[in-house]
């Protein structure tokens, strides 16, 4: 694939990555990665101590799975909805069988429950840290790291970033 | 407002709607009231207890310090260059400006930038810029001594690596604070070296007393969080039972494993939303963990009065720091730890089943949302209490999880504080 290709290919995978999620389809969530993937969400405060602990993490593609299902079945939070907000895609090694990418995000959070109905607040901010690889002819996260800048997160994280 | 006026406000909360005798019902005006707040900080976080500020594997070296708060009052735990933990109150003795600014690191000195008084790691004052003025004009009178100008020192010491701060010469020791049942539990958990592998924070639009609530009510866990009887794992919910010291603020949910058939027909004869068919995990792994020596429970939540919650959920152990943020928001603070010598699979089994836990947690992320609906409601309802009668309205330790009297027994220590001179 020419540079270009790649960068449309990657573009793509994360613009429908981020409407899936932002229009609440998620059980196409984890389609976006590979069989064998890794998804976690580190606090910048630990990544920039090098500390390994994520508040969320799946370290396969059932793994997502599970998360939906707990979000569908168990899990109980606020009704939402996010927005994503993402910055440029920068590829930072795309030389070989896999591309690195880095791009910025923000999380905007409206609550859809009697006492906040309607009201938008930032969620999180940060940067997703993706390795993505083609498989039978399309793009998947063989890992994404969302690295949040917010770490204090306002009451809880069920939905993924 | 005055702390008179504060005092006779929740003097009169306290009148009007505590119950006779005992903690069976809580007026919901200690939740939301700002003079109830204002009266918390002084008999509570600054009266005669020990608050966690750390844990010591996070200031391990001479110098290292950490930046925290204790009620409203933020403090700094440091150690020093004989090995010893300090404490201070994180306000210059100048003009009162926030004197550390870096919520951790290591300086041997803390200098407040507003006119560079410079401290020890002890809080002791060492340097004042033109301390005797400039070619003899302005400066300090003769009278000026550096001792009697240091930060406000705190009480500090540690158990088991469990780093804590007290206002108060009236505290006992910490160990006797902390009571044979916590330390029990304590030992049990921090016995060995940690290390720290992380943090989580999340702020809850709640008072901080409804999560020391939480925190100590076993009734809740299966009923609100549904993870675990949804995807058919074992329930530990229904055997297992509550340990609390004489004081009944330090208490010990915890819970053993049991036969899984057994726990769903309690379920089912309970018709319960918790109890669902047919759900498994896709990812099984997260459940594969190894058992810990000397750890013979699935779940063991202790909590040491205030605001320390000593977490073990399977492998996944934190200490959790519950941290007032005003009386309608609290911020509650998690260290995840892991023993020093695990080996890497028993650090990626801890990272993994953190899932369970934290702001993002599978059987923990709705505690902050339920607490939020009780803060929600009670807005308006300022006058009423809440029941707590489950299991009778006695504070004592009990073979069960359908009571709550470790509830009963914060509120007992809790009104002990508050109602000193009362």
């Amino acid at each position: 694939m020419s540079g270009a290709e790649i960068r449309s290919a990657v573009e793509e995978l994360i613009a429908a990555y981020v409407s899936a999620i932002d229009d609440g389809r998620l059980e196409e969530w984890p389609g976006f990665f590979t069989d064998d993937c890794v998804y976690r969400i580190i606090p910048r405060e630990n990544d920039a101590q090098g500390l390994p602990l994520a508040i969320m993490n799946c370290e396969s593609r059932a793994a997502l799975c599970d998360r939906v299902s707990a979000y569908r079945k168990a899990n109980l939070f606020a009704p939402h909805a996010y927005r994503h907000m993402l910055g440029p895609v920068r590829i930072t090694d795309g030389g070989g069988r896999e591309v690195r990418a880095r791009i910025n995000y923000a999380v905007f959070r409206t609550a859809f429950d009697p006492v906040g109905y309607g009201a938008s607040e930032l969620f999180s901010v940060g940067e997703y840290r993706d390795r993505i690889v083609m498989v039978d002819g399309a793009a998947r996260f063989r890992e994404k790291l969302v690295i949040a800048d917010t770490c204090r997160i306002q009451t809880l994280l069920a939905t993924p970033i | 407002m005055t702390i008179n006026r504060a005092f006779e406000a929740g003097l009169s909360a306290r009148a009007s709607v505590w119950p006779a005798d005992g903690e069976s019902a809580v007026p919901y005006r200690v939740f939301v009231d700002p003079a109830i707040h204002q009266l918390e900080q002084e008999r509570v976080f600054r009266g005669p207890i020990w608050n966690y500020v750390a844990m010591e594997a996070e200031v391990p070296g001479p110098g290292d310090f950490k930046a925290n708060f204790v009620g409203d009052t933020p403090v700094v735990i440091t150690r020093g260059r004989d090995g010893r933990l300090h404490g201070f109150v994180n306000r210059c003795a100048h003009r009162g400006a926030l004197v550390c600014r870096d919520l951790r690191g290591n300086s041997s000195t803390h200098v407040c930038i507003y006119h560079q008084w410079s401290y020890d790691c002890e809080g002791n004052l060492i340097g004042v810029p033109f301390r005797h003025g400039i070619e003899g004009r302005g400066g300090y009178e003769e009278g000026f001594r550096t001792a009697e100008h240091g930060l406000r020192k705190l009480r500090a010491a540690a158990y088991r690596g469990l780093v804590f701060v007290s206002f108060s010469g009236d505290a006992p020791e910490l160990e006797e604070y902390l009571g044979a049942v916590a330390r029990h539990w304590i030992d049990r958990t921090l016995g060995r070296p940690v290390r720290i592998l992380g943090y989580s924070r999340q702020v809850i639009d709640a008072n901080w007393k409804l999560y020391a609530e939480n925190v100590r009510d076993p009734y809740h866990g299966s009923l609100l969080h549904l993870f675990n009887a949804t995807f058919g794992i074992a329930r530990s919910s229904q055997q297992g039972g509550v340990s609390m010291d004489p004081g009944g603020g330090h208490n010990v949910i915890h819970a053993r494993r049991r036969d899984a058939r057994d726990e769903t027909l309690a379920y089912a004869r309970e018709k319960v939303r918790s109890y669902q068919k047919g759900f498994s995990l896709a990812d099984p792994s997260l459940l594969r963990g190894r058992p810990d020596p000397g750890i013979d429970t699935s779940t063991s939540i202790q909590s040491v009065f205030p605001t320390l919650v000593i977490q073990q959920i399977a492998n996944s152990l934190a200490t959790r720091q519950i941290l007032p943020r005003g009386p309608r928001r609290l911020e509650l603070i998690s260290t995840f730890f892991a023993y020093a010598d695990d080996d890497p699979e028993m650090i990626a089994i801890r990272l993994r089943q953190a899932n369970l836990a934290g702001p993002a947690g599978y059987i923990s992320m709705e505690d902050g949302y339920a607490i939020e609906l009780v803060q929600q409601a009670i807005e308006s309802g300022q006058d009423g209490s809440s029941f707590v009668e489950l299991g009778g309205c006695e504070v004592e330790s009990q073979d069960n999880l359908v009571t709550e009297a470790s509830i009963r027994g914060f509120w007992h220590r809790y009104r002990g504080l508050m109602d000193r001179g009362a």
